[in-house]
């Protein structure tokens, strides 16, 4: 009998799983259709992204250079002229104002005119030349911790090597010091921000893209009334959810490689690994955030709604992955957080291949944990979503 | 065979019961006319005989294929207009019919034909590429209907497919309904509109989730509740609608009393002339009465088995 034949059974197993999928292309074609009929949402959507990576990547340095300073030498000698030269000469600081008193010195770090004030008592001279402890005041705003916290480090080690110039013996002809640490810094020589800046926020730009996106595309059918007209039909849930998810993946894709082109050629970050590489390894990413976008459209009602929710997903992304903040200084719980965020494990597979060049077996680990919350994820949102559908 | 069966059809949400043993059956060719009020559970039914609901209890038959069991081939075969224009507005005519017919899985000269018969039918051919979205009213439910209609049901549900369209483009929509169940295809029809009732094969009649009549209309009409013996029906036009109908209330050979537009209906005992009535009415001092005996009308019947139904609870 033909009817038991194995092909027979291959064809109508395969039909059987063929139907599951029932409807991908018609609403892709659809969705297509979407996209292109509004441009001016594609080019919004598009365009934001770039110019916040603009934004980002050329205003913020969290690098502190020329820290505005206020100076008030008491003293007025040649030993304090000197001391007041090491500062200027770190590029660290800026002389910005002269007072005379020490009162006005506060004043101008109580008015935000200056962040460091530096106070160089009348007996400092006369202290370090009769062998007592010299002592200068530095002033420092802390309102703003990383300006503190390198102006700080800076005072100390000048003031180091001012007591370490004074107590060796002034026939060491040569001015150079017993011990000096000789950092170098791998990766990004110039510790420029936008270098470690720039691979994270890429992450976040698409996950912010991914999540509304495709929440967006499904609560407007909700919201229309299209999506009651859909359940009448032959569609299945997985081919709807397919056939929405497949044209914002390749928005999120193109977007993501503007990006890139950007930082390369604009922000001049070159990407020391392989490209392939990180194309390949955003995917579980993209799928992680194409699930989540699913999830919370099952559950929003208007488009509104959608929106808030994506949002409400974008700021523990920010402020929890190390895309901006270290994630070892925060504590445990908030560790714990950024642990299960898949933006924190992208952020370090993107870093890994632009700044360190790291391959596969540096990143097998955050590309293992991706791929496993993506399947979770997507299963997840697919069941979820077939439960409303039927 | 029918083209719809339902045997006690019961549908639950949690605790409420939003169709509640319901039993009909529409037959092929046939134009069913489904009235009700806002939530009584018109759009649940229609969703559970698509198998997008499974029925709590009884059971339902669609094309011959159960709705619990066969959801998928009934959606197949069945099409569905909803009560919202529920097409996507920035695709065109054009687009939009495309869209359904890639859904149904329609192809090649198939595609091609089924279309161009859809077109045809709805005479949409001038604004095939207009946005969905542009048309009028009327011209946005003839492209619902094409959508619907593209992979040639047996079988349409139109769910208030009227509502918010101009009289023209309504008589126009129902005229094209018609000449379809000429060639054989079954309507199941949710309307709020008496004409269009009344125009229907057979209507049913759904209150608080329960079927309470069935039937086509003359017949509905002729039902011992709505007309019981020994009384008859006047429709009384008089200068003051309302205060007459208080009046023809107080006297003891009314029966019930309702308003319709500028008249009143009076339902009243059958021994009592109708010069009885009008002098009653003078008296009360109400001018230019024109009184005469009707048949009762649709409306007629559903007002009286729903007060009826009231009563029943309230006892």
């Amino acid at each position: 009998m033909t009817d038991h034949s194995p092909y027979r059974r291959i064809v109508s197993k395969l039909s059987r799983t063929l139907d599951l999928f029932r409807g991908t292309i018609p609403v892709l074609r659809k969705e297509a259709i979407h996209i292109r009929r509004d441009p001016m949402a594609l080019f919004v959507t598009v365009l934001i992204p770039i110019i916040q990576m603009f934004t980002i990547g050329f205003a913020i340095d969290t690098n502190v250079r020329d820290t505005r300073t206020v100076l008030y030498d008491g003293a007025h000698t040649q030993e304090s002229r000197r001391l007041i030269d090491r500062f200027v000469n770190s590029d660290d600081f800026i002389i910005v104002a002269d007072v005379e008193s020490e009162q006005a010195l506060n004043d101008e770090i109580v008015a935000g005119r200056a962040s460091v004030g530096i106070h160089i008592p009348a007996d400092y001279s006369r202290r370090l030349l009769s062998g007592q402890t010299a002592s200068f005041l530095v002033l420092v705003d802390g309102s703003d911790s990383s300006v503190a916290s390198q102006s700080l480090n800076v005072a100390n080690a000048i003031a180091l090597r001012e007591s370490l110039e004074k107590s060796l013996p002034v026939t060491a002809v040569s001015r150079s010091l017993p011990v000096e640490a000789r950092p170098k810094i791998l990766f990004n020589p110039d510790s420029r921000s936008a270098n470690f800046l720039i691979p994270g926020m890429l992450a976040v730009l698409i996950q912010i893209m991914t999540v509304m996106l495709t929440a967006l595309a499904i609560v407007r059918e909700r919201e229309r009334g299209t999506l009651e007209q859909l359940y009448m039909t032959p569609v299945k849930p997985l081919g709807l959810m397919i056939g929405k998810i497949i044209p914002y993946a390749i928005v999120a894709y193109a977007e993501l490689s503007i990006m890139l082109f950007f930082m390369r050629w604009v922000f001049k970050i070159p990407i020391s690994g392989s490209l392939t590489l990180l194309l390949l390894l955003v995917v579980p990413f993209l799928i992680t955030m194409l699930g989540l976008g699913l999830l919370i459209s099952t559950r929003a009602q208007s488009q509104q709604e959608a929106m808030q929710a994506a949002f409400g997903t974008m700021l523990p992304s920010i402020f929890l992955s190390g895309y901006i903040f270290p994630i070892d200084t925060m504590p445990l719980f908030f560790r714990g957080v950024s642990a299960i965020l898949p933006t924190t494990y992208l952020i370090e597979i993107f870093r890994g291949i632009i700044l360190r060049g790291a391959g596969i077996d540096a990143l097998w680990k955050q590309t293992l944990i991706l791929s496993i919350m993506g399947l979770v994820l997507i299963t997840l949102s697919a069941l979820r979503f077939r439960k409303r559908t039927s | 065979m029918s083209a719809i069966n339902t045997d006690q059809l019961t549908v639950k949400f949690g605790d409420f019961t939003a169709v509640d043993r319901v039993s009909l059956s529409v037959e092929p060719g046939e134009i069913y006319g489904f009235l009700g009020p806002n939530g009584s559970g018109k759009t649940t039914l229609i969703k559970a005989l698509c198998g997008l609901i499974k029925p709590a209890a009884g059971s339902g038959e669609v094309l011959g294929f159960d709705c619990a069991r066969d959801a998928d081939q009934i959606r197949e075969r069945v099409g569905y207009m909803s009560q919202n224009f529920s097409l996507y507005q920035d695709l065109t005519v054009s687009e939009n019919i495309d869209f359904y017919a890639g859904i149904y899985g329609l192809r090649g000269e198939h595609l091609r034909k089924r279309k161009a018969d859809a077109i045809a039918m709805t005479h949409l051919d001038p604004y095939l590429d207009r946005r969905a979205g542009r048309l009028s009213g009327g011209w946005k439910q003839r492209l619902a209907l094409a959508c619907a209609f593209i992979h040639q049901p047996g079988l349409l549900f139109l769910d208030e497919p009227t509502a918010g369209i101009d009289p023209v483009a309504r008589r126009d929509l129902w005229d094209l309904l018609f000449q379809l169940s000429g060639e054989g295809v079954t309507f199941f029809v949710t309307t709020h509109y008496m004409d269009e009732a009344e125009r229907c094969g057979r209507v049913g009649y759904i209150y608080l989730s329960r079927l309470i009549a069935n039937g086509p209309p003359e017949e509905l009409k002729r039902i011992p509740a709505v007309s019981p013996p020994g009384t008859r029906r006047l429709e009384i036009v008089t200068n003051s609608t309302s205060s007459a109908l208080a009046a023809i209330k107080r006297q003891p050979y009314a029966i019930s009393a309702t308003i319709f537009g500028q008249s009143i209906h009076l339902l009243m005992d059958r021994s009592i002339s109708t010069e009885r009535v009008e002098a009653d009415l003078r008296k009360e001092g109400f001018e230019s009465l024109q009184t005469r005996e009707i048949n009762p009308s649709l409306e007629d019947v559903f007002v009286t088995l729903t007060d009826s139904l009231k009563e029943e609870r309230l006892d």
